[in-house]
């Protein structure tokens, strides 16, 4: 059986991809980001997963505004690095896991995510950025990798427990592939930034901070956060973390917070990392009787609110 | 037919690309797509106005992307992670473009950003109906760099055109 083992969260900042092509990681302005990583990449080396589920968001990149699917699955045999406007990345060409890719994509649409399923797709900074953090930048990526794009470019985004219920329904899946594979995933994107209008250089450390200890202990706060609240308290794009949540949702209700790194700034973004563990020998057959009827509560939520709403 | 009134609207200082916007972008947007590619770059900068009659966009569309509002853009349906490829194609950083955007020199937005960044004392709502949470409200260091709504002038524009640069991010 296949299982998630551990969450990683991740911001994926496009000048940190640039700092590290352009050999500039040794700067004391970047030294600052890059030390926060050096435990991580230990961590990665030593925790060995046999494939990656990443979850990131494609910056114009892979999908313009022709269609804007909000959450696509990467079913490919390999994912070429975009060509963002600078060239491509000069980062290895990421290899998918097509099997496990499509038996997710079978499990959570017929658990009603309805995922759009893509064989075709380049992957930009969003993904290959948390990459190089975590893995640092050898000459083949060290597993296979499964993208999930997530629109938070254009508005409304899902939401954060929409995000949360989809991670749970990608364990479920994870968990009746017949395969024995060890699963990392990664939430990316983040933290409190905004890039756009006079507004932008908006940093709230204070909301990062509270971001990241909730992600550990109270996930089901941070899901029910509006849209409204991100934008307000962490920048316009700093909504990209919501898709933290699909990481967060595929783990244990209880994790252990093994390591945690935040700075300020990247370029125009706080960065924030977290890396949270399942704990081991957690009864998992308790928490699937568990989990059923609370994706049954929340779904009789949303009717409610939905009926007073007059909809 | 009037821009219908959205609870964002009230975050200062920020176009949310929304469903609305998007539609009527994308003219822009894909003409910032069509820059991904080096030959339509070259064909950009060699006529640009004459280039734009390639894209369905309204005339304030095209003045707004000929005098590098970069503001104006985002108001008539831009997206910022697109408009950035314009900027690119002036050889501009995403860090130099958030700077002409908040209508600061590229040395006091680097400033800021060093110092922690722009604070949301001050920034969170334009009507002031929005009160912080409880905890944060005591929040006491706060100095308030509070945006400014007007659009970036035309003439820093111009300025910050001459000295392109080639940095990412």
């Amino acid at each position: 059986m296949a299982r998630i083992i551990a969450g990683v969260a991740s911001s994926h900042v496009p000048a940190i991809g640039a700092a590290i092509d352009n050999k500039q990681t040794g700067e004391p302005y970047w030294q600052r980001v890059f030390s926060g990583f050096e435990k991580s990449k230990q961590w990665m080396a030593e925790t060995k997963p046999d494939v990656a589920i990443v979850v990131y968001n494609d910056h114009a990149s892979a999908f313009s505004v022709e269609f804007v699917p909000t959450f696509a699955l990467g079913c490919a045999a390999e994912f070429p690095p975009a060509d963002e406007g600078w060239g491509p990345r000069p980062v290895p060409v990421v290899k998918g896991h097509p099997e496990l890719a499509a038996h997710i994509a079978q499990s959570v649409i017929l658990d009603e995510f309805d995922l759009t399923i893509v064989n075709k797709m380049e992957v930009d900074h969003g993904l290959t950025v948390p990459m190089n953090l975590l893995f640092g930048s050898p000459q083949e990526w060290p597993c296979p990798v499964i993208p999930l794009a997530v629109n938070v470019v254009l508005y409304p985004p899902p939401t954060g427990h929409r995000c949360y219920m989809l991670g749970r329904a990608i364990r479920k899946a994870v968990e009746s592939f017949p395969e024995d594979l060890k699963v990392v995933i990664f939430g990316t994107g983040g933290m409190s930034h905004q890039i756009s209008g006079p507004r932008a250089g908006l940093i709230n450390s204070k909301f990062d901070k509270a971001y990241l200890d909730n992600l550990t202990k109270d996930p089901k706060k941070l899901a029910r956060m509006e849209h409204l609240e991100y934008m307000r308290e962490a920048g316009a794009e700093g909504i990209e973390m919501v898709m933290w949540l699909v990481m967060r949702g595929a783990l244990d209700d209880k994790v252990d917070e093994v390591y945690r790194f935040y700075t300020v700034p990247a370029s125009n973004t706080a960065v924030g990392h977290i890396i949270l563990e399942n704990r081991k020998g957690a009864a998992k057959g308790k928490r699937k009787s568990k989990s059923a009827p609370k994706i049954k509560r929340a779904a009789a939520r949303l009717t409610h609110r939905d009926v007073r709403r007059g909809k | 037919m009037p821009r219908a009134q959205h609870d964002y609207d009230d975050i200062p200082g920020t176009f949310v690309f929304d469903a609305e916007r998007s539609r009527q972008g994308y003219g822009i947007n894909m003409f910032c797509m069509s820059l991904m590619k080096e030959e339509n770059r070259k064909a950009f900068k060699a006529n640009e106005a004459e280039y734009l009659k390639k894209f369905p966009l309204t005339p304030e569309q095209a003045t707004a992307i000929l005098n590098r509002e970069y503001n104006r853009l985002l108001e008539l349906g831009g997206n910022i992670y697109f408009t950035a490829k314009l900027g690119a194609t002036d050889g501009h950083s995403f860090r130099h473009l958030a700077a002409t955007m908040t209508g600061a020199s590229q040395d006091d937005y680097a400033k800021m950003m060093l110092g922690g960044g722009r604070s949301v004392e001050g920034n969170r709502s334009k009507s002031g109906r929005d009160k912080p949470a409880p905890k944060s409200a005591k929040a006491k260091s706060a100095k308030p760099k509070a945006v400014k709504s007007k659009a970036v002038k035309s003439k820093s524009r111009a300025k910050s055109r001459s000295k392109a640069r080639s940095k990412r991010g």
